[in-house]
């Protein structure tokens, strides 16, 4: 009797209720599934040693600064956390200076070999780095470049130039070959014109990119962890020291990942919106 | 001043033959119009022209200078793309004074020469705005405008007006003809548009399969096209062909008719008259109406004669339904001869 009552046909309004129901539920779930994690993950960072361990919760941070204190004074935090930047720093700068020229010549030059070489920038991400790893930290060793940020970089850096190869690519795709057949005619060489034109059309998405490679290598953990022994990362660091430190100190490890990452992706946030096309102004 | 000489210019892509030996002399300030369909090589040619492509073989001349090894920048020469790739990031402004800028003007010079060419292109009251917020007529202004600016010896178009609408296209021509005219530049315009060619050229370059098929002013290529291409390509319908053959002292018959043909011809021959140099009257051609259009200002008749296509434009006046029998009489002085063979024309009775 119900199952017929609840198989009537519906006005055409209802549906659309329902629909906007299911709609602003799948946002608030969305939302709720980023959010509700780095929300407890800030609460916990706020909160003194004693409210981390407490029950029930109050959901309330109480705006103790108590952890985050003992978390950058606590020996080598700030060190792993500089060593971080730098290798993330590099790794963004090397990734678009060999991927960005390596996208353009995808994108405009017609070459044998072409379809080869693209398949094969992304069999690069097919060998397991574990694999890797040991031959790696053995060459680096020989030539000195184990414990190095720079060492780290160029591991980094391979795992980020497919991707700044690719996306770079289409973005330069995006920019129509006419635009600078323009430029030349109007008085330009070809390195004035990319310059004049294709640079200034190709920005917010090469910072896009960078920042892509950025958090890569900022999250990056595993060729961090095996690489680097006195100049761990904040992630090498934290994945040794997780296990014997107190909760409160996770947290606060955890929020020093997170909230860097966000900040600096807040900041280009228009840039990353026009990542896959290009902006008018 | 600035003539254009294209010598022997080929053009390959592996093992595709785009332009074959291409000649070409334009004439200084004059209007050329490259006429042809997609693929036949005239946008290849305007490019080798600019240098954006290096021809495989041959020389280009501008201006007495030889510069197919020159960068486009150092040729002359100013272009207006298909697409009219107006700058995105600038705006209309900073658009037509980009080559200007790079001809490091002094700033009261540009500001002139901005102002003067967006006036006369009528963009003035746009020239803060970027390329997102104009309408495609608007970026074809601003393109025109930026290469006017240049004020080049030479101006390339690349089917300028194929991006726009009808009415705009018609009001466009008439806007370019005008301006280019007064602007004492040469003129290099390829298009597959005929009446677009016919309308703005001073001489039409029909092209076709990558070789020029005939250079001669508009009136000369429609009345007496030089191969059979061109009577084929050029008017809309197109010519009529029939095929005719000698039956002795220079006479020919072509289905039924017999007509005076050129001296000393072939046996075979081909006949071809435009549709709208036919008329109605005793004697003529024997063909069947099969579709008949009015027009408004003519009528136009398709039929059969001896079996082939045949097309008339008649006096809107008469009356005939499918399947009435017309005699069509050729103006005699309008009738042309080709050769099956060469498939090129021959030389009119006189």
């Amino acid at each position: 009797m119900s199952a017929a009552a609840a198989d009537r046909p519906r006005a055409v309004s209802d549906i659309g209720a329902a629909g906007k129901f299911l709609f602003w539920a799948g946002v608030v779930l969305l939302c709720a599934w980023v959010l509700v994690p780095i929300y407890l993950l800030v609460v916990n960072t706020l909160s003194s040693t004693a409210e981390v361990t407490a029950f029930p919760k109050t959901g309330i941070p109480s705006f103790d600064l108590g952890s985050i204190q003992f978390f950058l004074s606590f020996q080598g935090v700030l060190k792993a956390l500089w060593n971080s930047l730098l290798v993330a720093v590099l790794t963004m700068v090397l990734s678009i200076a060999i991927g960005a020229p390596a996208g353009y010549a995808l994108s405009r030059f017609e070459f044998p070999g072409k379809a080869t070489f693209r398949m094969l920038v992304l069999m690069t991400r097919a060998f397991p780095l574990p694999l890797l790893a040991l031959p790696i930290a053995v060459m680096f060793i020989r030539v000195g470049l184990d414990d190095t940020p720079v060492g780290l970089a160029l591991v980094h850096t391979t795992l980020a130039i497919p991707f700044s190869v690719l996306i770079t690519f289409s973005i330069f795709s995006g920019i129509p070959l006419e635009l600078e057949e323009a430029a030349w005619t109007l008085g330009c060489n070809r390195l004035q014109a990319f310059g004049k034109v294709v640079l200034p059309l190709v920005l917010p998405g090469i910072t896009a990119s960078a920042i892509f490679a950025f958090t890569i290598s900022w999250n990056e953990v595993f060729a961090a962890s095996v690489l680097t022994v006195q100049n761990r990362t904040l992630t090498a660091f934290l994945l040794q020291s997780l296990s014997v430190s107190p909760l409160h100190l996770r947290f606060a490890g955890g929020a020093a990942l997170v909230i860097p990452a966000l900040i600096f992706i807040f900041a280009v946030r228009k840039y990353m919106f026009a990542m896959w096309g290009i902006a008018n102004r | 001043m600035a003539e254009i000489q294209i010598k022997g210019v080929g053009k390959s892509f592996g093992s595709f033959t785009a332009l074959h030996s291409i000649d070409l002399t334009i004439a200084d300030q004059e209007f050329m119009v490259l006429l042809g369909a997609s693929g036949c090589g005239k946008t290849t040619l305007l490019r080798i022209i600019a240098g954006l492509e290096s021809p495989t073989r041959g020389e280009v001349w501008i201006g007495g200078k030889r510069v197919d090894q020159l960068p486009p920048r150092d040729r002359g020469i100013a272009m207006v793309f298909q697409n009219y790739a107006v700058f995105p990031h600038l705006t209309v402004y900073e658009n037509i004074a980009f080559g200007l800028r790079m001809k490091k003007l002094p700033q009261p010079e540009v500001d002139t020469r901005v102002r003067r060419t967006a006036e006369l292109m009528h963009i003035e009251q746009l020239l803060k705005r970027y390329s997102g917020q104009l309408s495609g007529g608007q970026r074809q202004r601003v393109a025109v405008a930026r290469a006017l600016a240049m004020e080049p010896d030479v101006i390339l178009m690349d089917e300028p007006l194929s991006n726009l609408d009808a009415l705009l296209r018609l009001e466009m021509r008439a806007e370019l003809k005008g301006v280019l005219a007064n602007s004492k530049t040469t003129t290099i315009y390829v298009t597959h548009d005929q009446v677009e060619a016919m309308s703005l050229a001073d001489r039409i370059s029909v092209m076709n399969g990558g070789r020029i098929v005939q250079a001669a002013s508009p009136v000369e290529v429609y009345r007496n096209p030089a191969a059979r291409f061109v009577g084929s390509f050029i008017g809309n319908p197109p010519m009529n062909f029939l095929p005719a053959e000698k039956h002795g002292d220079g006479r020919y018959h072509v289905a039924g008719l017999s007509l005076a043909g050129p001296p000393g011809a072939a046996q075979k021959l081909e006949f071809a008259i435009r549709p709208e140099d036919l008329a109605i009257a005793p004697g003529g051609l024997k063909a069947i109406a099969r579709v008949i259009e009015p027009l408004g200002a003519h009528t136009l008749v398709t039929s059969e004669v001896g079996g082939a296509l045949f097309r008339a434009v008649l006096d809107s006046d008469i009356r005939i339904a499918p399947g009435d029998e017309l005699s069509l009489v050729p103006k005699p002085d309008r009738i042309r001869w080709f050769d099956p063979e060469t498939s090129s024309a021959l030389k009119a009775v006189p």
